[in-house]
Parts: structure tokens; sequence; C-alpha cells
């Protein structure tokens, strides 16, 4: 414990700003995946162990866009609308015939999908690292806030972030589409009398989920390398996000990935060596106290 | 009285060929001569068991691309009186267990009377116990942990190293920061290195002799990313409430790219000196879009160090061959068959691992990548000296390092001679 670094650094304002920044680079990209993670597990019953591997496609997809079209805002829409696309289309083929069986079924589908993805991006791109590179609208000097420093795109980064949570809260709680999608998620049967097209709106939930892990990867491809089963600890973490915050919960995805991001920021400072077991930590003392995490539904 | 085949029945004709088999197997575990040794064949046959899988894959497939140049230069200059070499490279996947299997396979069932072990260190401590029960001369070519061949409780008689060495590196890069620290004035430091054997080792040896040569340096703190972590903010914020005035870290591959490429964002190399471990490796420079300048790192490969046309040469035609920059295992692997190659002529294409070995130990020859002339594959303990170990700075452009500074092997020697007094290796 190196707890005087940590009130060193929270009697500082530069350094407070810094970790505050870091905690909401590390939480808004974790939300992201979190949050498809969440909406797909809250509607449709399913837990898409797979979600990884469509970060990681996401990340590739638009690393593709970027090198042929050199255009960032493209990047991002290859990433996170091919991602939706691809989901949508898993959903229909696979994801579709295990609904409603045993959770070690979904399991081991979604697992042969991550190592069918992996090798197929393997064979396309071989098995060494990529660097999609920084687009030069983003090569500025950091912005200095308080004396702590926050670069231009992890401004952007957190920024977009944020902006697609509020848009897809609003658009849950508040649109009718939300209310049907709320509404499949408590009774699917009844949803499906009153005349909507649940197949269609489970495949639409499931490329919306796909969607938010793509945008996550192709917003993470100028800033970390590109490998085959890079998705995999990023699910670990979504994973926590989503146990810790409530399954189905975006608000408690939202939470607790602030939580995760704060607690590898200032516990880098505090307990360097005990980080990862910290998250763990929290996730155990949740799940003793609320079972059913702190935003999710009890289930009875 | 001798039987003629008509007179062995079937049934004891089936008992004997059996017999033999099993015979031979037992023969094999206990002796451990391989089924084709001495067999004089036309194609001598070498076995490779390597990582081509996985996120260090690049290790495998470099080090392959590297043995297929050297062997197809081998043998269209007309092999070894007409006798050419066959390679049969197998995936270890990077796991020991796996690595040991393949080898064993590999001069077992396959009849490779040669091994080159291009594992990583892991991996390699394993071949080295199959390579004592089957002994074939053997040729590990990635491992950089010292005690592979200076702990002489792990000596095996028919296995050698042609790869550089931690305490080699350790000794350069603590005499070549020492050096700075004390013309810039770099008091505080701080190390990023990934929390596992390799990383904590490496950074251990090098702040050793970095402080031996300035006992004014002081190191501030420590941060500990784990391998292949995607995201190094939580690490690079901390660097920068620290405020060092150097860092050393022993990053590499995508790692290092991505630690790079974050640091670039917060300026974090604008302020601090900074002394990297594998940076100096064509794939990792070329991968990184804003190389920094001014960085400081050992020498891994590099086209135009030693600055000589064998160099050159190699390097052109390994791009030819693979489609892709030499690595650091690139030029030990190639280093490694030019042993090979040597020992095999001086024994006149006697594969024996006995025979062999006793032409490798203490072979001196010429290379590309010698930096006082000759690589010696040192008789004490199998492992080579005279090879590049060097520091130089970044620059933006290929050659992407330069300036090569090399301490005399000469000072390595006298202090890797009481590194290894103060481990009991000596």
């Amino acid at each position: 414990m190196e707890l005087e670094a940590l009130t060193g650094c929270l009697s500082s304002l530069s350094c407070t700003v810094t970790q505050i920044s870091t905690g909401l680079i590390i939480g808004m990209l974790l939300f992201l995946v979190a949050s498809g993670l969440s909406l797909i597990f809250g509607v449709l019953g399913v837990i898409n162990f797979a979600h990884g591997s469509f970060y990681m496609i996401g990340a590739y997809f638009a690393f593709i866009a970027y090198q042929t079209t050199q255009s960032f805002t493209l990047a991002i829409l290859a990433g996170a609308l091919g991602v939706g696309l691809f989901g949508v289309v898993f959903e229909r083929l696979f994801m579709s015939k295990v609904y409603g069986r045993d959770v070690l079924m979904q399991l081991l589908v979604c697992y042969a999908f991550i190592l069918i993805l992996d090798d197929v991006v393997k064979i396309l791109f071989g098995g060494e690292y990529k660097l999609m590179g920084m687009p030069q609208a983003f090569a500025l000097p950091p912005f200095q806030i308080g004396g702590g420093f926050i670069p231009a795109y992890y401004v952007f980064m957190i920024g977009i972030s944020f902006a697609i949570g509020v848009l897809l809260w609003f658009g849950i709680a508040q649109t009718r589409f939300g209310k049907v999608v709320r509404a499949a998620a408590i009774n699917p049967q009844m949803v499906g009398a009153l005349g909507i097209n649940t197949t269609m709106l489970y495949a639409m939930v499931f490329g919306l989920g796909s969607l938010l892990a793509g945008t996550a990867g192709a917003l993470a491809a100028p800033i970390r390398t590109l490998t085959p089963g890079m998705g995999l600890s990023i699910l670990i973490e979504s994973f926590i996000v989503t146990v810790i915050g409530g399954m189905g919960s975006i608000v408690g995805a939202f939470i607790a990935a602030l939580l995760i991001g704060m607690t590898r920021a200032f516990g880098s400072m505090a307990f360097p060596l005990f980080v990862d077991g910290t998250m763990f930590a929290i996730m155990a003392i949740v799940l003793i106290v609320k079972p059913s995490g702190l935003f999710g539904r009890p289930v009875h | 009285m001798i039987k003629t085949k008509r007179g062995v029945s079937r049934r004891n004709f089936l008992k004997g060929a059996a017999g033999a088999a099993a015979a031979g197997a037992v023969g094999t575990t206990i002796t451990g001569f391989p089924h084709i040794a001495g067999a004089q064949a036309k194609t001598i046959r070498i076995g490779m068991p390597t990582i081509l899988s996985g996120r260090v894959a690049i290790l495998g497939t470099s080090s392959r691309s590297a043995v297929q140049l050297a062997v197809q230069q081998f043998n269209e200059a007309g092999g070894l009186n007409g006798r050419t070499i066959e390679v049969i490279y197998r995936d270890s996947k990077g796991r020991p267990d796996e690595a040991a299997k393949v080898t064993r396979d590999l001069i077992n069932n396959d009849g490779c009377e040669i091994i080159i072990d291009g594992e990583a260190s892991s991996g390699s401590f394993a071949v080295q116990e199959v390579i004592r029960e089957l002994p074939v001369l053997c040729l590990h070519t990635c491992s950089e942990s010292s005690t592979l061949t200076a702990d002489p409780k792990l000596h095996v008689k028919t296995a050698f190293r042609s790869a550089r060495q931690g305490v080699h590196d350790a000794v350069a890069g603590g005499r070549y920061a020492s050096e700075l620290s004390k013309q810039k004035g770099l008091k505080r430091w701080m190390t990023c290195s990934p929390d596992y054997a390799y990383g904590r080792d490496n950074t251990a040896e090098f702040l050793e002799y970095a402080k031996k040569f300035d006992p004014s340096i002081e190191v501030l703190d420590q941060v500990w990313p784990k391998l292949f972590q995607p995201d190094y903010t939580e690490n690079i914020t901390k660097i920068l409430q620290v405020q060092p005035q150097a860092m050393y870290s022993a990053l590499w591959g995508g790692d290092l790219v991505a630690f790079i490429e974050q640091g670039n964002l917060y300026g974090l190399f604008n302020n601090i000196t900074y002394f990297s471990g594998g940076l100096g490796d064509p794939p990792v420079l070329t991968a990184i879009k804003q190389l920094p300048v001014g960085l400081h790192t050992v020498y891994r490969y590099n086209e135009l160090y030693p600055n000589n046309p064998e160099n050159a040469a190699f390097a052109a035609g390994y791009k030819k061959l693979a489609n892709q920059e030499p690595t650091n295992w690139s030029w030990q692997n190639y280093l490694a068959t030019s042993f090979i190659f040597e020992a095999l002529k001086r024994t006149n294409g006697n594969t024996e691992g006995a025979a062999l070995a006793a032409e490798v130990k203490g072979m001196e020859i010429a290379s590309p990548f010698a930096v006082e002339g000759k690589i010696t594959m040192r008789d004490s303990d199998h492992t080579i000296i005279g090879y590049p170990a060097a520091w130089g700075v970044t620059v933006p452009k290929f050659p992407y390092v330069e300036n090569f500074q090399s301490v005399p092997w000469s000072e390595i020697l006298e202090l890797e001679a009481e590194w290894k007094k103060s481990k009991g290796y000596a």
C-alpha cells in the first residue's frame, strides 16, 4: 500500500485532474463494451461470451477502413456499423438457436466463435500486431486543465462515449422502441402476442449491442495494438462491470464502468500491485451485499 | 545353423519384429541415439521447434525465415560434398511441454540429427533437458536468460546458445546509461517493465549495473504493467506524476508499440530520457507511427550496424525471402546455422552430437554480425561473445536507430565473471 502517494496525489489538483481523466478514459471505453453485453443479456437473456471478439473485429474493421480511405470518420463508422451488421447475422444464424438453452451450451457456442474469429483474424492479418495510427486531426499537444494533462484524442473518446451512453439511455428510457425493448425483456410472449415481430426485435437488439462493442474497438484502434485475441482482456473487465452494475442495466454498466476506471486510475497510485485484485474484490463485495448487482433486478 | 526366412513362422517373425521395435525404442530412450544417427544419409535433417502461433508468433516466423535463408544459400552453393540440408519446423505454440515433445519427435521420429531451438526462454529450458537425454547437437537461438548457459547445473555437453544474453546487455546498458546520467545529471529514475520473470530480471540487471557505474542514480518508483496489457494510461499518468528524469523499460513487441503511442499522447518522452531494452528491433521501430527522436535502445538488429557488406546482404536476402524486416531472432538463428555448417564441414558430414559439439566448442567464425571481427562460441559455457552489445539513439526515419556505441567485450567479460562469481556459477 502506498497511501502516501494517493494522499499526495489527491492534494494536488494537477494529479487529481490527470487521474480522474485516466479513470474516465478507461471507464468510458469499458462502458461501451459492457453496455452492449448488458443490453443483450437484459433483453435476450443470453450472455454473449464472444462480445470481446466483436470489440476486436470493430478494431480491425476500423483499421482496414482507415488504411483504405485515410478517413477517421469512415473508420469509426466501419467499426461500429460493420460489427452491428455482423451481430445481426450472428444472432440470426447462431445465437437464436441457443435461446432458452442451458448456459453451458451458450458458452460453448460463443467460445467456439472466439476461437474461430481469432483464427480468421490471424489468417487475414497474420499473428503480428497492427497499429492503426493516430489521425492527424488529433496531433495536438495535450490539453492542460488545472495543471493536469489530457490528450486531445482522449477528450474526444470520452466525449463520444458519453454521448453514445446518453443516446442509449434516452433510446431505452424515452422512446417507443425503448418501451418495446423493455417490455420484451420482461415478457416477450406478451410483446409477441401484441403483434410485435420479436424475431426482428431480438436481431436489432443484438445488432445494437454488437454495434456498441464495435464502436469501442474502433475508438481503441488508434491507441492500442491490434492482435488476434485482443478481445479477451476487455471481455473479462466488461463482465466485472456488468456484474457490478447489474445484468441488464445500462445505468448500472455506466456507474460500474466509472467505478472500475477510477479504481484503476487511483489504485495504480495507492496499491499498484493489487489493482486487478481490487476490481475482483469490489465485484465480490457487491455480490455479497446485493447479488443482483448495484442496479440489477432481483431474480426470483 | 542359420534359419532361412522360410524357416521362421509368421508368428515368430511378428514377435521378433515387435521385439526389435521395442528394443529400438528402449535403446533410443536409454542411450539417446537418434534412429538414423551416423547413417550418412544424402540429406542432413535439422529439426526446429519454435513458436509459429500465438501472440509472439513473430518470434518463430522470423527465426524460421532466417534459417530458411541460410539453408537455401548453403544448398545452392552445393551443400556438403553434395549432401543437402533439410529443416523440419514444428510449432510449439510457445508451450514448454509442447517444445519438449516436438523436440523428441523431431529426433526420434523425423530423423533429425541436429536441433535449432527457436524457443523463448521457458521453452529453451525444456528443450535443454531433452538434449540432455538425446545428445544431438543443439543451438538455442532465442533465449536471452543468462542462467541457461551460465548455471553449471544446467550445462549439457552438446547444447550451445547463439543468442545474446541478459547479463551482457545489462553490463553494456548500465555503462551506456551511467555515462549519459553523469553527463546530463540524470539522478531521478523510474522503470516501467512487464510484470513477469523476464521483465523483472532484465530491469533488475540493468539497474544493478547502471547504479554500479553511477551510484548517484536513485530509483524513485517502479511500475509493473501486466504482460500484453492493452492500455498503459494508468502507468503513463503515474510516471508523469513522479516526474523522473530518466526511465528504463523492458517492454517489448506490441506492448512497447502501444506504450510509446499512448505515451506520445501525453508528451511523455519530451522531458524524460528513455532507455529501452526492446525498442531496437526493426518490426517494433517500423510499427510505431510516431517514433520519438532521441530514445535510447539496446541493439537488437540493424542492417547498418555492424556496417559491412555481409550484413547488408543478409538483410537484403532476408527481406526478399520473408517480405519483412529481420528481427533480433533472425540474426541469431542465421548465426546458429553458420556454426552448424562450419562444424559439419570440419567433421566431414559426421552428424554425431559429440563430434559436432567438439567442433562448435570454442569455435570462432567471421560473421556479418561480429563487432570485433569474429563471434566466438565460448568453450567454458557454450554461449556466444563478440556480438553487438551496443546502444543507440532513435531517429525518425530509416535506419531508425543510429550512433551505436558498444562497450568493449573485455569489460563485459570482466564484469560477467564477477557476476558469475556472485551467483556461485564460477
